[in-house]
Order: structure tokens, then sequence, then C-alpha cells
């Protein structure tokens, strides 16, 4: 497959590309893993959330 | 499973649980194929092999305006209706709209630059789309800025429906205008112009991207859920230490009854 004159155009973006979405992979998963990390440590220091709110509640 | 029922943040959770496996195996077999697709596809006639651009740049330009759709409707959803998942969906939806319309302009540049002799042109198209992309940037901003979830929740669905006005502005500038951009040539009325060796490939990755923003989304959702629940907990971890430490700074002595009142908070928030 040949891109002709203009390959570093195609390849830079293609690369872009593929690096934003991973950046934003890692990163949603970075997250995910801090969050649960957070509430675990809160919840073993004996602060729980109250059973029994509604059903809007965080 | 209706609306309601994911009004519950808990339910929420357990759903995306399930689900997201699935939607990242599916987006994964359909960004395969569309890249196939995509490498496998003639050189265009006029532009060569930078027609490949497209596959990477239209799917990125049209979740750009998709997003901030979504997100209008969150805006609703947290004005209108006061779900308590809208302002999550709308808060985790902006930094991955950002990030398409971001890679929308770049990959637009990119393609822009070998057909039109210049990266960019202040014509009514790209500056549209920069608004756009400096909307989702200031949208960021504000949630950070405003410390009042509700606070910054209504605020931030004022700006959003706001915001939607340039949605129009994007898609329609190409025909209200004369810029260098061309015009639509999938979504118009009397269908699309292109050849179906460039249409398929394309509609495969829109397709493709589409259900890529649902995963983010939902996954960026569930990590919003968990950080109000983490601040809440930390909202009544700092009541209970400021219950405990009063007493003591106020009179310098500690009395029984206060502590014990502040047990009884930790044990009535348990």
């Amino acid at each position: 497959m040949s891109l002709g004159p203009y390959t570093s155009f195609i390849v830079t973006s293609y690369t872009l590309v593929a690096a934003v979405v991973l950046i934003l992979i890692v990163w949603i998963a970075l997250d995910y893993r801090g969050q649960k990390e957070r509430l675990r440590e809160l919840e073993a220091g004996g602060i729980a959330r109250r059973s029994g709110r509604g059903a809007a509640g965080f | 499973m209706t609306l309601i029922d994911l009004a519950n943040p808990t339910r929420f959770l357990s759903l995306t649980a399930r689900v997201l496996p699935w939607l990242a195996g599916a987006t994964a077999i359909l960004l395969a194929i569309g890249l196939y697709q995509s490498a496998m596809a003639p050189d265009d006639y006029q532009q060569g092999a930078t027609v490949k651009i497209m596959f990477i740049h239209v799917p990125n330009a049209w979740l750009s305006m998709f997003v901030w759709g979504v997100m209008s409707i969150a805006a609703l959803g947290t004005l209108v209706w006061r779900h308590p998942l809208a302002d999550v969906a709308a808060k985790a939806a902006a930094p991955i709209g950002a990030a398409f319309t971001f890679l929308a302009l770049v990959t637009g540049s990119l393609w822009g630059r070998p057909m039109w002799g210049t990266y960019w042109e202040w014509d009514a198209r790209l500056t549209s789309v920069l608004v756009l992309f400096l909307m989702y940037l200031g949208l960021i901003a504000l949630w950070r800025a405003v410390e009042d979830p509700s606070r910054a929740a209504r605020a931030a669905a004022v700006l959003t429906l706001v915001g939607a006005i340039n949605i129009p502005i994007i898609k329609f500038s190409v025909d209200w205008w004369n810029t260098l951009h061309q015009g639509a040539s999938v979504l118009r009325i009397g269908g699309p112009t292109m050849d179906r060796a460039f249409l398929i490939p394309l509609l495969v990755m829109a397709v493709a991207f589409s259900l890529l923003f649902i995963t983010l989304h939902l996954a960026a959702m569930r990590n919003e859920i968990l950080r109000r629940r983490v601040r809440s907990l930390q909202m009544l971890q700092a009541r209970a230490f400021s219950s405990e430490s009063l007493p003591r700074t106020g009179s310098g002595v500690g009395t029984g009854s206060r502590e014990g009142n502040a047990s009884k908070q930790q044990s009535g928030a348990a």
C-alpha cells in the first residue's frame, strides 16, 4: 500500500488519533482505580454511606 | 429497565459493570474492521491517498457535535427534570467531546495542508468548530471552578444550552457562507454523493467511533459517580472530625457528652 507524496500527513493524522484515544482510555482507567482506592480507604476508616437514603443519593 | 430505574446511581453502576466489557469488545472489533477497510479503500482521483484522512476526520467531526447534543439533553435533564445522573452525564461527556473536537481540528488541518495549501483558514466552518472546542474547555473550567456541585451543574447546564446554538451554525456554515471547506456529502437531502468504496468504510468508522464514545462515556460516568461518593464520604469524615475536635479547641477540655455525640454521628453516617 503506497500513500504517495503525502504519507507524513496521513501517518501523523492516524498516529495522533490513536494517541489521543489511548490517553483517554488510560486516563479513565486510572481515574477509576484512584476513585475505588479512595472509597476503600474511607470505608476502611469507618466512614460509610448512610443506608436507606433516597434513590437519588450518591 | 426504565430511565427512572437508572436514576439510582447504584443500579446505574451495576448496569455499566455488565455492559462495558461487551461495548469495549464491540468497539475494538468495529474499529479493526473500519481501519482495515480504510487501508484497503482506493485512492481518490483528485485527492490521492490523502482521502484516507477522511475516515478519521469525519467521525471525529460528527462526534464533536453529537457529544454537545448529548450534553444539551443532559442539561435539560438537570434544569427541567432534575435527573440525578443528568449532570454526571454532561460532566463526563465534556472532556471526551473536547478530545474529539481537537482531533477533528488537527486532522482537518493535516488534510487541508496538502489539499488547500494551508493548515488553517478563518472560514465559517473551521472557526465555528474552533469556537466549539473553546466552549468545551470553558465548560470543563466552569465545573472545576465552582465548588458547590449543584451550583456548578446549573451554571454548566445554562452554558451548554446557550452553546447549542453553535451546532446548527457548524452544520450549515458551508451552506450559509462561502467557505474553503467542502459542503455536506453524506448527511444531505438527496442522499450521499460519495462512492460506496469510500462511503462504507466511513460509515463503519463512524459507528465504531460512536461506540467508542458510548463506552468511554459510560466509564467516565461511573468514575464521576464514584468521585461524588468519595466527596460525600469526605464531608461526613470532616464533619465527624470537627465534632470531635470542637470541644477540645473551644474550651480546652474534652467532654464526654460531645465525644459521645460525635461517635453517634459517625455511627449514624455508617
